[in-house]
């Protein structure tokens, strides 16, 4: 692929195929950059993760925390209702939230792709709950008889020992905003803010044949997602590991 | 707040927390899910007003061909695709927890294609499927055969597109993994001393012990299957002659091609008691064959 992707459009139909393009054409990715404009899709998508993150890991804390150590009736119902949730397919809900966005007029903004974020997403409840629960309580009833209400106790005691289920939280979410192609494709119709995924497809269908390109701007879109998960990589396994996914 | 004891502070502070959660549930969920059960019973374009119609959609979909069609795509594909990603995804876990050098390195290279997800890994494919120049009917071509169109036939584009998606089973892996964690050693080794060999000693300890894991993977599984959409919509959009025409893919053409949005409400709610169905079946077999430690009656 990172062959094809430095090629003419002739050297990649040749037979037999050369491994080692001779010689390699960089110029296919700055003229995949020029053709679409690809940075500017970047800048979209990086905005919309920052705020989809910024908003998981606000929301999805506190509900957290709540489930894990507060005490209430209605507690545990609730907290099926978080997991029944978890298993709900998007596409169900898909054509009301089209509808209730566009009656606010949200269609082409990003905020259909960023606001949800900030009420929470059940996967990450789930997973930081079961986080916290790890957690030796000492610390906090400690904070608790030297006076701390539970927001300070949320920030100054469980934040900084939470540091790794966080980045897990992070990474994840990072991910599949990058990688959201459905949302971005009902939301996003004018050009000026597609995300990265619409971008390619839109470069797709716009030069189909033109597959040394293609491949260019396939490896650019895939590049941040690996480079983010080689850096975070034994974060990343072991997160799922460490949510205790046991059914 | 001195009026209000300790517990009922405790509470108060619990609600006031999952609030977020409790609005997002019901503005993007159960509000939502509600009216989409409305607009199912109406015909409406978006532009004009919606105008009830009763059961017609429902009715309609019994005589929609199409419907059919997506439906029984998504079916195979479901019956192709979970068996492979429970043992495919096993057999790879048990290869990712050997005790050999380099095992970070190779669990990395396996979890990494999942990672790449979305667009940008369909595209690769495309190019990997590709007739004439891709790497797929080149190495088969080298072996003397002559390779079919893959996802431009429909005989085989079905099969294109589950072989495309065992690239992400990395994912299930590491789910896996973290069952065959929890595999208490001492068992597996009681059982080798008892003279069991190493298939007795892994089908009779250390399956059952990780049956939830099994479980959650199968749900997760079937739930995802039956979302497919991405892979279908940018490699074969449907084709061809709808061959890989998935249920979600007729949903979206429905509800943002064709705009009955009462129509593809419907679509959704009939997807949405499916997956239910499917999901209760598989809750109410697990009673017989997932083993809970600590939890047996």
């Amino acid at each position: 692929m990172i062959s094809s992707s430095l090629k003419p459009d002739y050297a990649i139909f040749a037979v037999p195929p050369q491994l080692i393009p001779n010689p390699p054409r960089w110029a296919n990715y700055p003229e995949a950059l020029t053709f679409v404009p690809f940075g500017r899709y970047t800048l979209n998508t990086l905005l919309i993760s920052a705020v989809t993150i910024v908003g998981h890991l606000l929301s999805c804390t506190v509900v957290a925390y709540a489930f894990a150590r507060l005490r209430a009736p209605g507690r545990d119902a609730l907290f099926l209702v978080v997991l029944a949730t978890m298993m709900l397919p998007y596409p169900v809900t898909m054509v009301p939230l089209y509808v209730l966005f566009r009656a606010l007029g949200w269609i082409n903004t990003f905020l259909p792709l960023t606001v949800p974020a900030f009420f929470g997403s059940p996967l990450y409840i789930f997973l930081l709950r079961q986080f916290f629960l790890t957690l030796p309580t000492d610390l906090e009833d400690a904070a608790r008889i030297d006076g701390a209400n539970t927001a300070q106790i949320i920030w100054h005691v469980i934040l900084p020992l939470s540091r790794p289920a966080l980045a897990t939280v992070a990474i994840f979410t990072f991910q599949t905003s990058w990688n959201d192609f459905l949302a971005p494709l009902i939301y996003l119709q004018n050009p000026q803010n597609y995300t990265v995924t619409l971008g390619l497809q839109f470069f797709r269908t716009s030069y189909t044949t033109s597959w040394g390109y293609l491949m260019a701007a396939a490896l650019i879109t895939m590049l941040p997602v690996v480079i983010v998960f080689l850096l975070a990589q034994r974060l990343f396994i072991e997160g799922i590991a460490m949510t205790g996914v046991k059914g | 707040m001195p009026h209000l004891s300790a517990s009922r502070r405790e509470a108060l502070n619990f609600y006031l927390c999952i609030s977020p959660w409790l609005a997002g549930l019901l503005i993007f969920v159960l509000g939502p899910m509600l009216v989409s059960l409305g607009i199912s019973f109406t015909r409406w374009d978006l532009l004009s007003p919606p105008r009830f119609v009763g059961l017609r959609n429902y009715e309609r979909m019994l005589g929609d061909p199409l419907f059919w069609q997506s439906l029984k795509v998504t079916a195979i594909y479901t019956m192709l695709y979970v068996p492979t990603e429970l043992v495919g995804g096993l057999a790879l876990a048990l290869l990712m927890n050997q005790r050999v050098p380099g095992i970070a390195v190779f669990r990395t290279i396996f979890y990494l294609p999942s990672v790449i997800s979305g667009v940008a890994f369909v595209v690769v494919w495309m190019w990997i499927f590709h007739p004439e120049a891709g790497l797929l009917n080149l190495a088969l071509a080298q072996v003397g055969i002559d390779g079919p169109r893959w996802l431009t036939d429909p005989h085989t584009a079905l099969s294109a597109l589950w072989m495309m998606s065992l690239w992400g089973l990395g994912r299930a892996a590491v789910i896996y993994l973290a069952g065959l964690k929890g595999v208490p050693k001492e068992l597996h080794e009681a059982a080798i001393i008892d003279g069991a060999n190493a298939w007795q000693a892994f089908r009779h300890v250390t399956i059952p012990l990780i049956t939830p894991t099994i479980f959650f993977n199968l749900v997760l599984s079937l739930i995802a299957t039956f979302q497919t959409f991405t892979s279908a919509f940018v490699a074969t959009n449907g084709g061809p002659l709808d061959s890989t025409l998935f249920f979600v893919l007729y949903l979206y053409r429905q509800a943002f091609e064709r705009f009955s949005m009462g129509y593809a409400a419907a679509l959704a709610w009939v997807l949405l008691l499916i997956i239910l169905a499917l999901t209760l079946l598989v809750v109410r077999s697990s009673d017989r064959w997932v083993y809970y430690e600590g939890a047996r009656r």
